[in-house]
């Protein structure tokens, strides 16, 4: 087997191992319109970094954090629904950056790359990004999981018994930020929501707790990652949107098991 | 504050844009008290009890608690929605770590240990309720807050659930601060009553409340018989072969205290 593809399953492997347990809270906070946006934002992220002349995974963490703190500020603020304020932030930084990026006429900027992931191009460097950034992801993940999921089922039970549901998820968010600046280059701005959410769909139909479905969601990933590869070497198609299909035919799959 | 106080509200409110749900609300409560608020809807009730627990912060006047409280909560709404797969031995270790023991005895006392392994979802309200309630005392609060603890359950469980909540009071010599709607059944433990409508339209001891026109104008005189039903059914008992006990324990042919309605021992 050639490097390069051991290189893009180690990388989407990774990715999807990370994925799988945010993707759960993602999906019990319905918040999947807000992993578009940041993943939208991601787009200024990387036109910043060229301006820059920055590593753009760093850059992309910086604006998705920065977008997910102004969701955070207006939500409290209350004046405008949240899908409101998602909006906004989400189309509003998809066009800041497609005009950052257009205005750098002196750059050529891959655009079907960044927009559906470049998974072969993988070198060394992003899989310790991948493998280093999501340790780290999965490391506070664990280390907040009883408060945020807490949060999750009960912000004001939360809060009445002494612990800071805002302040845990303003950590989750900051997670699923870097989350979306790792993921980038594997399936790009515009199917990272896919990873999150699809195989932590698909786990929902198998798993009887939260842990368990966290779990059961990182291999369902894994095995896309997996699948999709293979897939996208054997009919030569984009190995980005391959793995996002892979997912897509698990979760399908899924819906024989019968509804618990 | 008062070292006995382990809540305290002075001219506390809550301002929402420009209206206020609820101003000018003082109270205490005080370990091994039962405060109830009561009142209409809209008239506050649940903004106070998150006014003192510290999950709203008012706009007006202050709220302060003991540092350290250990807190159950029982919030008024709460749902579980299906892509979260929860069982009720992990909704009871929310906030806290708990042996299994521990989740056994509490959900044991509010009636629902055979739920232990359920999916949160499929149970039904009064099972939900009886589920909320026994998370919220498993912890050994310092401090129950419970908004409407009984809706959904039925008549006979209602009563039993009211006194399970009196009787924890005493075991754990715990504070107490409850909103419920059964006034015939809460009166009966409470020691304070609180009576919002927007703002305290009036506060003290049941029978001062009951008897005071604020209440009677907010609730009818009807609403007055609340308390007097429970008075009557406490100095007897009706048995089973439908003779009646006494007060002082002799046993007659029928009670000349109580009226058409019997509270709850009917």
């Amino acid at each position: 087997m050639d490097d390069f593809l051991i290189r893009a399953g180690v990388a989407a492997v990774g990715v999807a191992l990370v994925a799988g347990p945010l993707g759960c809270f993602v999906i019990w906070r319905r918040l999947s319109y807000f992993g578009d946006t940041l993943a939208h934002g991601a787009l200024l992220g990387v036109a910043l970094s060229f301006l820059l002349g920055l590593a753009p995974v760093a850059i992309v963490f910086l604006v998705c954090a920065f977008i997910a703190l102004a969701l955070f500020a207006l939500q409290r603020d209350g004046a405008l629904a949240s899908d409101a304020i998602l909006g906004i932030l989400s189309h509003g930084s998809l066009a800041l950056g497609m005009v950052a990026i257009g205005a750098m006429s002196w750059l050529r900027v891959d655009l079907t790359g960044l927009l559906f992931g470049d998974i072969l191009a993988v070198n060394m460097n992003d899989i310790l990004t991948i493998w280093i950034g999501g340790a780290v992801c999965l490391a506070v993940l664990v280390l907040i999981w009883n408060r945020l999921f807490a949060a999750t089922v009960n912000g004001d039970i939360a809060a009445a018994e002494g612990q800071q549901p805002e302040r845990i998820t303003l950590v989750f968010m900051l997670l699923v930020a870097g989350v979306i600046a790792i993921a980038m280059k594997v399936v790009g701005v515009l199917l990272i929501t896919a990873l999150l959410i699809v195989p932590a769909a698909t786990s929902r139909r198998l798993a009887h707790t939260p842990e368990a479905m966290a779990v059961v969601a990182s291999l369902l990933g894994a095995a896309s990652a997996v699948l999709g590869l293979w897939a996208s070497l054997q009919w030569d198609v984009q190995a980005g949107p391959a793995i996002v299909v892979a997912a897509l035919v698990l979760f399908v799959g899924s819906l024989a098991i019968p509804q618990r | 504050m008062s070292e006995r106080n382990i809540i305290e509200l002075k001219q506390a409110g809550f301002r929402a844009g420009e209206r206020w749900a609820v101003r000018d609300v003082s109270f205490t409560v005080q370990p091994g008290e039962i405060v109830t608020l009561i009142g209409p809807n809209g008239s506050g009730k649940s903004t106070t009890a998150k006014l003192a627990l510290g999950i709203t912060k008012p706009t007006a006047g202050t709220a302060t608690r003991t540092a350290d409280l250990t807190i159950g909560y029982v919030p008024q709404k709460m749902s579980i929605d299906w892509t979260l797969p929860l069982t009720v031995s992990r909704f009871m270790r929310l906030t806290d770590r708990l042996t299994s023991d521990e989740t056994l005895a509490a959900l044991q006392r509010t009636g629902v240990a055979q739920l232990v392994n359920d999916q949160m979802r499929t149970l039904s309200g009064g099972e939900f309720q009886r589920v909320l309630l026994a998370r919220a005392i498993a912890r050994k609060p310092d401090l129950l807050v419970l908004d409407e603890p009984a809706q959904g359950v039925d008549f006979q469980g209602e009563i039993e659930l009211y006194q399970l909540i009196g009787d924890l009071r005493n075991e754990l010599n715990c504070g107490v601060l409850m909103i419920s709607h059964d006034l015939h059944l809460v009166m009966a433990q409470t020691d304070k009553v609180i009576c919002l409508n927007g703002h305290m339209c009036c506060a003290g001891t049941p029978t001062t409340v009951t008897e005071s026109d604020d209440y009677r104008n907010l609730f009818g005189t009807r609403a007055g018989e609340a308390l007097a039903i429970y008075q009557h059914s406490h100095d007897h008992k009706h048995l089973p072969d439908g003779t009646v006990q006494l007060a002082d324990g002799t046993v007659a042919d029928h009670c000349d205290t109580c009226g058409t309605e019997h509270g709850e021992n009917s």
